[in-house]
């Protein structure tokens, strides 16, 4: 039965995709595909939707014919809903998963303070849901059936990779044998392990963290909210840390740290992580809840990233490319940031309209993001397991201060939960000419606000294409400013209001976004030829 | 310079003194936490990011 919208969690896990021989297997001389996209987690499958939204013929092979096995990732953010959006699954995603803004933060038996990471309304969609990678990755495999340029080819494993400058060589291994295949350009998004990135002599390089934590998922009746608790040296898991999240289903996350000297293959039998559970729900709840064990994993993790992650012809995205570890929940969501950044230069490349350096522009914006991502993960990682006595005491100390002086809260790091990087730096950036407030600069991602007369701003940006937001003011310099290079959709949005004050516009001001919806250039007024040059350096034409 | 090292205290034995007092009857661990906590207490009320670094710097090449 094929997988869709409703399917539920059994269904999805127990679903088996099938191989199918292709012509491809049987072709005389390789055949030859634009793009290849490898893996179809939730940054090959979003980056393949996107590329095929766009229209361009699009074959994602996958190594295995089953989707996430267990909960895997469970924080999706904001922003990777507004990109789901964009490929038209963030309501799927949403009306399914369990959206969240609030966490709370104990030390000991008691509350230190409680955060909000949406404090101000007039956004659609919430900072997080929490939803099974499972889930995830049946809807957007989902969306990719319904796109008939879009083909997934299970159990397919690329084996050998070869590039010359006209293209890419891939051997791939099915049940049936060996095939080769050329592609135009390949994406690598074959997870932390890449097979790909070893197939190029690459390496992904930086720190591992000597610690283990033991993810449960356990299945209960309970009445807890729908917010992040985090506790430091809980008393149901003296000296250790404590993470609690709700995914949908009546499912919990419960994410135990263990400390380096213990044993995964110990940790892992349900008979030793019961009491644990048992343990904790006492403590949160005051009693013991009947619950069933889902899956559990223990894991140790790294900060890592690739030198550059594009290689010619092959870009590498996701884990493949960097890893960070899982506090902040910064690594599915940075992925599918580095998808929606690929897709509309790949498109742009790969049609003619911009030439290979847009491509070179996704390596220099997703390393800087890589890198503020790998920062916060770093530093909460280090306030969440001391590294040395030191350490240890000064993170007590922030912890003994927070509970009575707000400032030390702030210095308590349980994890600075994703939010996108804002490409201060991006060679695509027009710089200001003109005075602005707020945070909406060259390079940040578009802020959402309601609209007049109902829907949502981020929802007017999803033709795939660039936007001019023009407030209160005349279009002909956009319009005469895009002649001869690429479409601008012109929104047009009223000079009061929330989104004339998130965006600190007056009347005239015009902001120009990129298909990714990130802050290109903006304008008190502009003209026709402002337009026309903020657009040649966005799509790396100057 | 932005961190201060000329003279600032408003009454600087006073101060010591009340600093000694206040590890009165503390083992070594509660010592070196309280300093902790303070630490971070002054870090806050100076604020600057310049001044802390300026702070550390100097408090590191002082040792011997």
């Amino acid at each position: 039965m094929a997988l869709s919208y409703d399917s539920d969690g059994a269904e999805i896990q127990a679903h088996a995709f099938e191989y199918r021989r292709c012509v491809d297997e049987d072709a005389a001389v390789p055949a030859r595909h634009p793009v290849v996209v490898v893996g179809a987690g939730p940054v090959g499958l979003s980056l393949a939707v996107d590329l095929a939204q766009r229209g361009q013929r699009v074959l994602l092979l996958d190594n295995d014919h089953r989707l996430s096995t267990g909960s895997r990732a469970i924080c999706f953010a904001k922003r990777t809903l507004e990109i789901w959006d964009r490929l038209g699954v963030g309501d799927a995603m949403c009306r399914k998963g369990v959206g969240w803004n609030v966490g709370r933060v104990y030390c000991g038996d008691a509350q230190l303070y409680r955060f909000d990471l949406l404090p101000e309304p007039g956004h659609e969609r919430p900072a997080f849901i929490n939803l099974q990678q499972y889930y995830a990755e049946a809807y957007l495999a989902v969306r990719a059936a319904e796109l008939p340029n879009l083909e997934i080819r299970w159990r397919h494993t690329v084996a050998g990779c070869t590039q010359t400058a006209e293209g890419v060589r891939l051997d791939v291994d099915t049940p049936a044998g060996r095939y080769a295949i050329d592609a135009d350009y390949v994406a690598a998004c074959d997870g932390s392990r890449s097979p790909l990135r070893a197939l190029l002599g690459q390496e992904s390089k930086g720190r591992v963290f000597r610690d283990r934590f033991l993810i449960a998922d356990v299945k209960m009746a309970a009445d807890f909210p729908a917010e992040r608790w985090f506790w430091f040296d809980p008393p149901f898991h003296p000296h250790q840390s404590v993470l609690l999240h709700r995914q949908p289903d009546g499912v919990w996350r419960i994410d135990f740290q263990l400390g380096w000297d213990t044993d995964p293959e110990v940790e892992k039998r349900p008979e030793n992580i019961r009491p644990r559970i048992d343990a904790m729900m006492k403590a949160a709840l005051g009693r013991a809840v009947p619950y069933e064990l889902e899956w559990a994993s223990v894991y140790t993790f790294a900060c890592l990233r690739m030198e550059r992650f594009v290689h010619g012809r092959v870009v590498f995205a996701g884990d493949a490319a960097h890893g960070v570890s899982p506090f902040g929940a910064r690594g599915a969501n940075s992925g599918v940031q580095d998808a929606d950044n690929l897709a509309w230069k790949l498109d742009l490349v790969l049609r003619g309209i911009a030439p290979r350096a847009l491509l070179d522009s996704y390596g220099l914006e997703r390393e800087f993001a890589a890198d503020e991502n790998i920062l916060n993960s770093t530093r909460a990682t280090d306030f969440i397991t001391p590294k040395s006595a030191i350490s240890r005491l000064f993170r007590d100390a922030a912890l003994d201060l927070a509970r009575s002086h707000p400032f030390a809260r702030r210095i308590v790091n349980s994890g600075r939960l994703s939010v996108p990087a804002t490409l201060h730096d991006s060679t695509l950036n027009t710089a200001d000419r003109d005075a602005f407030e707020g945070p909406l600069v060259p390079g940040a991602p578009a802020a959402d606000a309601p609209l007049d007369g109902g829907g949502w701003l981020l929802r007017r940006l999803t033709g795939g294409g660039f936007t001019a937001l023009v407030f209160a003011g005349d279009a002909g310099a956009v319009r005469a400013g895009m002649e001869g290079l690429v479409p601008i959709d012109i929104v047009p949005l009223p000079a009061d209001g929330i989104a004339a004050r998130r965006y600190d516009a007056r009347p005239g001001t015009v902001y120009l976004l990129r298909p990714d919806q990130h802050v290109c250039a903006r304008w008190r007024s502009a003209s026709a030829a402002d337009v026309a040059l903020a657009l040649r350096h966005a799509l790396a034409r100057t | 310079m932005a961190l201060i090292t000329e003279p600032n205290l408003e009454s600087v034995d006073p101060f010591y003194e009340a600093l000694i007092e206040t590890h009165r009857d503390l083992d070594e661990a509660r010592s070196h936490a309280l300093n902790a906590r303070l630490v971070l207490l002054l870090a806050n009320h100076i604020g600057r990011q310049d001044v802390l670094l300026e702070a550390l710097r100097a408090a590191r090449a002082s040792g011997c």
